[in-house]
């Protein structure tokens, strides 16, 4: 390991207080997050991932959540214990963050150029950059971050309204907008499930560039293990709130370990071999009310024994790769 | 089986001049499908690849062309037609969440076109609905419940039983998997061509997503711009793609493994309007390979191979003669 990360979840556990009763959301999670690393999230609906995200930039509502144990360190921070004046610098600043669907989080009434330029001047207030721009010198600057994201002819873009752009250069302005206060790490949540496979490929292939370019570290939330192997050098598989595999690309292609990991290769019509069977993993998620004790995958595994009603724990079974799992040896 | 000849549908629309003009969502697609045959059609959104199996059940207003299923004609929409048409061919949509009923139970919902089309009541009625949800690999229990109770691969499940009520013929399925995550999507796409197997269905496959029409497709038709660029078995198009367009759409698709393939760049800008079509080819706007006075003047014409076909000028035997050269 090269650095010191800059980001390290440590035994990291949230609930969601319903009245239902509590809902283990996350239950224990551990990583760290290296400099210039691109770090990938894969799991199915409900398993908690976008939840991770939102709770590194503490964008839950409080109620409902509450952290229950364990700690998220960025950058020497504990940013659970931060002040929520000091948050609001490190989000923008040092964290951003780009979502699934951009039009959602664009305002449909103001024009590009007032929204980035808003941004602008809201991040310098807090700044870090010790500079104060006027609003002409934010415009210019919001000029240059829509030309370094490839939007064509910034100068009409930022006159035009959100609808007048399609949905790959409304991804590129949002884009744009996380990078206005130069952050460290960028989180995207999904960021091309609502793209068009050609526009998508656009957007990752603009990710990869600007995290060469920034250096920044990324962590890229999906389902889509495709855009997972193009453009992260390591992923972490979760499953109900836990993480059951963390492992670099090759690792996890080449030798998936988790039964759940492997089923989910399975489930995925791959392109090269069309004539594959494809495997459905049966059944459902557990109710995370009332989540089954120890490894939360036994009620959909097929190899479940007696020694998974205890918690296994991520265990490296080879260089660059963990794995919870009882049956997965770590000779 | 099902014949499509010349479709059009094309939607007034007025322009931000307040200026009516034409959006052409589909512009002149012919299909033609075999008896038992999955056939798929993929694009990108607005290449009008709903529209088209919208227009086929007569969802979508028919501008021109000829529609038949099983040799008879439904392109006129009367009231005979509109009947024979929803019994012999259904619909299974993207999102199972909004195609189901909130207030129905699984019940009502998959017994509603029996009782519409047939005179079965009472204890036939419920042990039709049961026989169905078993076709679908839905216990019994499920008959008395409410949609918000099931999770997303079994309201599929159900929109599916509904579909297959009234044994239809033809089955359009409009991005079914879509909205589920892959370990349930895998479920449904097992399903679905065991179906087709024991119903001997003709399916028209609508999707984005091409590794999932490959999986079920025999056939498989590219559209772009209200087009169908190029057709073939799926074998041909995915291994040997012919088009521009197709060889992008290929190489566009993230590829889970450790070694990416290598692969095309991806190809610049969005796809264009379709109420300001560009003129000659409607791809050259996006074409890597275009040919520089030509593309832009001329359409293409179907270029056949052995078990296809595409619409390139490039695989014009005449090329040189037309006078164009690659850029």
């Amino acid at each position: 390991m090269p650095d010191k990360p800059i980001l390290s979840f440590i035994d990291f556990k949230l609930n969601f207080d319903t009245f239902d009763g509590v809902y283990q959301a996350i239950d224990g999670i551990s990583f760290d997050l290296n400099p210039g690393e691109s770090l990938g999230i894969v799991g199915e609906t409900g398993c908690g991932k976008s939840v991770t995200a939102k709770s590194i930039m503490g964008l839950l509502p409080s109620p409902p959540a509450e952290v229950a144990g364990g700690g998220i360190w960025f950058d020497g921070r504990n940013l659970l214990k931060e002040k929520s004046s000091t948050l609001k610098s490190i989000r923008g600043n040092e964290i951003s963050m780009i979502f699934q669907d951009p039009m959602t989080y664009l305002n449909p009434v103001f024009t590009i150029g007032k929204q980035i330029v808003d941004v602008i001047l809201a991040h310098q207030k807090r700044g870090n950059h010790g500079r104060s721009l006027t609003s002409k010198q934010a415009f210019q600057y919001g000029m240059e971050l829509l030309d370094k994201v490839h939007l064509p002819n910034p100068r009409r873009q930022m006159k035009s309204y959100p609808h007048e752009l399609s949905g790959g250069m409304r991804q590129r302005v949002l884009i744009a907008m996380a990078l206005s206060g130069q952050p460290k790490l960028l989180i995207a949540d999904e960021p091309t499930t609502a793209l068009d496979v050609t526009i998508q490929a656009q957007i990752l292939e603009l990710i990869s560039e600007l995290r060469e370019q920034l250096n920044l570290s990324v962590i890229m939330i999906t389902h889509d293990l495709g855009v997972v192997a193009t453009v992260c050098d390591r992923v972490l598989v979760m499953y109900a709130g836990q993480i059951v595999e963390d492992a670099s690309i090759k690792q996890l292609f080449n030798n998936p370990s988790h039964p759940y990991t492997r089923g989910l290769l399975q489930a995925v019509p791959d392109p090269a071999k069309p004539n594959k069977k494809l495997k459905g993993i049966p059944g459902a998620l557990p109710n995370l009310l009332n989540p089954p004790i120890g490894c939360r995958f036994q009620t959909r595994c097929s190899s479940a024994s007696e020694k998974c009603t205890r918690m296994p724990a991520l265990n490296k079974i080879r260089t660059n790769q963990k794995v919870a799992c009882w049956n997965v040896g770590t000779t | 089986m099902l014949a499509v000849e010349n479709l059009k549908v094309h939607f007034d629309v007025k322009n931000n001049r307040g200026v009516k003009t034409k959006l052409r969502a589909v512009d002149g697609v012919s299909l033609h499908l075999k008896k038992g045959e999955a056939y798929g059609i993929v694009g990108e959104s607005g290449s009008g690849k709903s529209t088209i199996g919208k227009a086929v059940l007569n969802l979508a207003p028919k501008t021109e062309g000829k529609i038949e299923i099983d040799g008879r004609d439904i392109t006129m929409t009367n009231r005979a037609n509109e009947a024979w048409l929803r019994q012999n061919a259904q619909i299974v949509f993207q999102d199972p969440h909004s195609a189901l009923n909130p207030r129905m139970t699984i019940m009502r919902s998959v017994a509603e076109p029996i009782i519409v089309h047939t005179k079965t009541r009472g204890h036939d009625l419920r042990r039709r609905v049961e026989e169905l949800l078993d076709i679908v690999g839905l216990s019994k229990q499920f008959i008395y419940r409410y949609p918000h109770e099931l999770s997303g691969g079994q309201k599929q499940r159900v929109c599916i039983a509904r579909a297959i009520a009234l044994e239809p013929s033809l089955l359009i399925l409009d991005e079914p998997t879509s909205a589920l995550d892959v370990s349930v999507q895998s479920q449904i796409l097992e399903f679905l061509a065991s179906l087709q197997r024991d119903l001997n269905l003709t399916y028209l496959f609508i999707s984005h997503n091409l590794s999932v029409v490959r999986y079920l497709c025999q056939r498989v038709g590219v559209m772009y711009l209200g087009n169908i660029i190029e057709e073939g078995t799926t074998k041909t198009v995915f291994e040997h793609p012919q088009h521009p367009y197709t060889k992008a759409l290929l190489g566009a698709i993230p590829y889970p493994g450790a070694t990416q393939p290598q692969s095309a760049p991806p190809l610049i800008g969005d796809i264009p309007s379709p109420v300001d079509l560009p003129v000659g080819c409607r791809f050259h706007t996006r074409c890597p390979v275009k040919v520089a006075n030509l593309c832009d003047r001329l359409a293409p014409e179907h270029h056949h191979q052995t078990l296809g076909w595409a619409s390139c000028h490039l695989l014009d035997p005449d090329l040189d003669k037309v006078g164009g050269k690659p850029e």
